[in-house]
């Protein structure tokens, strides 16, 4: 088994009015050095191994997990001990 | 003229929507399950609001992957008048068959309310009977409802006329102001507002029922032509 893990951001230049939030929070906490927040997805996908599983994650965050119009995705591939 | 309602598990202004359709607009309409409905026997689909799939992932995401998509597909293909409304609208970007994505209001805020629109183009079947800039009040439900899409997106629809409603006083934060788009052929339109909810006085309102009729008249007019 593989352990895909996945993050999906909202992309460069578009609004994130939960990470604004979130900021906002930040600096009423006095963290006054906090600059831009931006508030993501983590995701966590149990994988049989395969020649092709790069590509079929790619093509499952194209289609379904990540929404390319909004989003940005990243994953890596680690093996299961 | 017959409609569907497309009832997704999480769907809960379905029956709103059938009220609009038979009771306030007197046409044929049908609840039909999402898992058992044959569109191909109807002349229009409508897709309500709610939470379809409790809008886990992104909202409309799930519901946009279910084996009902190619019959949508097909239906708009056909050139039969498809409305998404809310959620149904959330369902038809995330499908693909209108253009961009929706992200949180800008406030962050379930905002539920009436809102001003202007029609900005009284020239699509959804819309015929509406003046062109005409302003209406239409009442909006949403959480996820701040329209997205890039620069190059947003100037084909304007040059297509594909934006088929904006607000008055943008509630929250769509690009351009828009509250609902058409796709090229016009015969899908995403939007949320509910114009459902406005469809008699005694709700309120009734400028959301010129939306139905211009729907039925489309119909009307095309069957005429045919026959």
């Amino acid at each position: 088994m593989r352990k895909v893990k996945i993050y999906i951001t909202l992309k460069e230049g578009v609004l994130d009015p939960q990470g604004k939030a979130v900021q906002n929070s930040l600096h009423s906490l006095e963290y006054k050095n906090v600059g831009d927040v931006r508030v993501g997805k983590y995701m966590e996908v149990m994988m049989e191994d395969s020649d092709d599983i790069e590509n079929q994650v790619d093509k499952m965050c194209d289609q379904l997990l990540a929404n390319p119009v909004i989003e940005d995705y990243s994953f890596t591939i680690e093996e299961v001990v | 003229m017959k409609f569907a309602v497309v009832v997704f598990p999480g769907s809960n202004c379905d029956r709103d929507m059938y009220f609009a359709a038979k009771d306030a607009l007197g046409a044929e309409a049908e609840l039909v399950w999402y898992q058992e409905a044959e569109l191909a026997d109807y002349d229009a689909v409508l897709l309500p609001g709610g939470f379809s799939y409790g809008d886990y992932l992104r909202s409309g995401a799930i519901a946009a992957t279910e084996p009902i998509v190619a019959q949508i597909r097909s239906a708009a293909e056909a050139g039969k008048p498809i409305l998404g409304v809310c959620n149904g609208f959330q369902v038809l970007l995330e499908m693909g068959l209108l253009p961009g994505a929706m992200l949180s209001n800008k406030h962050l805020k379930f905002m539920c309310h009436y809102e001003t629109l202007i029609v900005e183009n009284a020239d699509t079947l959804f819309t015929n009977e509406y003046e062109e800039k005409e302003e209406i009040n239409i009442p909006i439900a949403h959480g996820d409802g701040n329209y997205y899409c890039d620069e190059a997106t947003l100037q084909q629809l304007k040059q297509n006329r594909q934006i088929a409603f904006t607000y008055k006083t943008n509630p929250n934060g769509s690009v351009g102001d828009i509250a609902g788009i058409v796709n090229e052929k016009g015969n899908v339109l995403g939007m949320m507002p509910h114009p459902e909810r406005a469809v008699e006085e005694l709700l309120g309102n009734a400028d959301g029922l010129r939306l139905f009729q211009s729907i039925l008249t489309h119909w009307r007019n095309r069957h005429a032509i045919n026959a």
